[in-house]
């Protein structure tokens, strides 16, 4: 009974408790976790980042933005010139506000294109970009051998992830329970009526996305070191925008917290699969995101009402049989 | 005092015009109807009312400041609501949330989020829907989807009410608790515009009514003066003996 009672009443509780019980495993990882493991959970906080605030836009609006990959790579090139030069941090930033002012410019332009025409473009944008970076990288600056940085180390990495991770969270939690996150969800349900009902749909619109894109470009500018030898061909590599879509539909998109679940199974899978089978792990990934798609719609998130659904009836079942059990006692 | 006002309206898809050279207006407490064949250019004149469409020429003013160049979002803000012909309730939020869209940016000054959602539940509990809050909108029949669609417009406290096809679809009962309903908002001072089809209810609710015939104004009155106009019947039962045969 009080184990049912704490699931019930002390909700918030339990949730706060066990983001805690989280956060004390992250931040302790290193003391005892070996380098690999320490290297793959900053990669799932990496792609935690990503999938969030890809979440943030592109879930709640349904504009497809597969950009993603453009803005994590003006922040891996950020770090890629600048390191040395500046505090890590600054470089940080700077990463973050490069990518966000990108994405301003890349918003005021595409996101009045509709459905597939704006998927398209950021996709095209994102080759467009890399390219041009490649170009002026290798002719112009004759860094024909790309950047070697300094090798990190794994932990402080990890521990920088886990900050960016925790902002991220924090301010997009709050973005969302704000009058921004109600408008970005009314124009993904029907932008005509958004437009209606007083929203300026173009604003919100590019200043969402430009918000979401900072995180992108700060997690690129943490991660690179982390890759070492730096091109801008690896930098803006395009499956850095579908990951993380991957992601969050795995996890599922309805739920604040869909995403990173999302991240964190679907990253570890990624890793764990890659190491078991090296020829087949694409195939079995496959498998597990349509059986996902088939019969969780909702992605992983949705499993919780699902299974609160049923467990709840079960009680009330159960709870119903003593009373009965009780009358018939009487 | 003039609540809305056009002057020589006209808008050209490609070369045909949609409205052409339309003058109207409607005054303050006013329920005016808008009737005409289909694509006779009702929805475009409202489209252009809410700023949805820009005009090709003439003049729109609500309460005397131009409509004409303003996105639908100010248009909203000064004090114009509208409800859609083809419904267009946001699918991904429940019913309460739904209408607290309309009270949270519908008005020209930001308000707190306790103010919205009293706004929101007041509204919908005006159009009889309080009941649903919760629930999902795709659950709700599409007569009560375009109840919604007038609580969210409601919530946004407008002074002028574009209302089109409300009643499309409904049965006789239903037509007459929307007549209701109409009038109930009209009794709370807001101005209604409103375009329909169905004859009965749009004769018994409003004051004056005018006839678009592919784009033009062909008459304007009374009920009863449209009721016995002889281009009006012409054009009507002209439809009806084309869409018998």
């Amino acid at each position: 009974m009080d184990i049912i009672r704490l699931f019930t009443t002390h909700r918030k509780l339990l949730a706060v408790g066990s983001l805690l019980l989280i956060l004390i495993f992250l931040t302790t990882f290193p003391l005892y976790g070996n380098d690999y493991y320490i290297r793959l959970l900053t990669t799932i906080l990496m792609y935690t980042v990503l999938a969030v605030s890809w979440a943030m836009f592109s879930g709640a609006t349904g504009y497809m933005s597969l950009a993603t990959a453009a803005f994590f790579g003006v922040g891996v090139m950020t770090t890629a010139f600048l390191e040395g030069t500046l505090p890590f941090l600054v470089i940080i930033v700077i990463g973050g506000l490069l990518a966000s002012a990108l994405a301003f410019l890349i918003g005021l332009v595409t996101l009045r294109l509709r459905g597939v025409y704006f998927a398209i473009f950021s996709f095209g944008f994102v080759m467009f970009i890399g390219e041009i970076v490649f170009y002026i990288d290798t002719h112009i600056l004759h860094n024909i051998w790309g950047h070697n940085l300094t090798p990190p180390d794994p932990g402080v990495l990890l521990y920088m992830m886990l900050g960016l991770v925790v902002v991220t969270l924090v301010t997009i939690y709050f973005i969302r329970r704000s009058r921004y996150g109600l408008a970005l969800l009314s124009i993904g349900g029907n932008e005509e009526a958004a437009k209606h009902m007083g929203i300026n749909t173009t604003r919100t619109k590019v200043i969402l996305f430009t918000i979401s894109a900072v995180f992108m470009g700060a997690a690129g500018a943490i991660f690179a070191p982390a890759i070492i030898h730096i091109q801008a061909r690896i930098a803006f590599n395009i499956f850095n925008s579908f990951l993380p879509i991957l992601m969050a539909i795995f996890g599922g998109m309805g739920q604040f917290y869909g995403p990173v679940v999302g991240a964190f199974v679907f990253g570890y899978l990624d890793a764990a699969l890659k190491v078991e089978f090296q020829q087949y792990f694409m195939l079995g990934f496959g498998i597990i995101l349509i059986l996902v798609i088939l019969f969780l719609p909702n992605g992983l998130a949705g499993l919780v009402p699902m299974l609160q659904g049923k467990l709840g009836g079960v009680i009330a079942k159960w709870r119903k049989g003593g009373e009965a059990e009780q009358h018939a006692n009487t | 005092m003039r609540t809305l006002e056009g002057q020589g309206v006209t808008k050209y898809f490609g070369g045909l015009a949609a409205v052409s050279n339309v003058d109207f207006h409607v005054d303050r407490g006013e329920i005016v109807g808008l009737i005409g064949p289909n694509g006779a250019g009702k929805t475009t004149l409202f489209n252009l009312t809410s700023g949805a469409l820009p005009l090709s020429s003439g003049e729109i003013t609500f309460k005397g400041q131009k409509i004409r160049g303003l996105k639908p979002h100010r248009v909203c803000k000064m004090g114009v609501s509208r409800t859609f012909q083809e419904t267009k309730v946001f699918g991904n939020m429940p019913v309460l949330q739904n209408v607290l869209v309309g009270a949270f940016f519908g008005s020209p000054n930001r308000i707190s989020a306790a103010d919205a959602a009293r706004e929101a539940s007041q509204a919908l509990e005006f159009v009889g829907l309080s009941a649903m809050a919760g629930n999902s909108i795709q659950d709700l029949t599409l007569v009560s989807q375009k109840r919604v669609e007038v609580a969210r417009a409601l919530a946004t406290r407008p002074e002028l009410l574009l209302l089109d096809e409300l009643m499309a679809g409904l049965n006789p009962a239903e037509v007459s608790e929307a007549m209701e309903l109409v009038a109930k908002i009209r009794d709370t001072g807001i101005t209604i515009f409103i375009v329909e089809h169905v004859m009965k209810a749009i004769m018994g609710i409003c004051e004056r009514i005018m006839v678009l015939h592919h784009g033009e104004k062909i008459a304007e009155g009374t009920p009863q003066e449209i009721a016995s106009n002889k281009t009006v019947i012409e054009i009507y039962l002209g439809e009806e003996t084309h869409a018998g045969s």
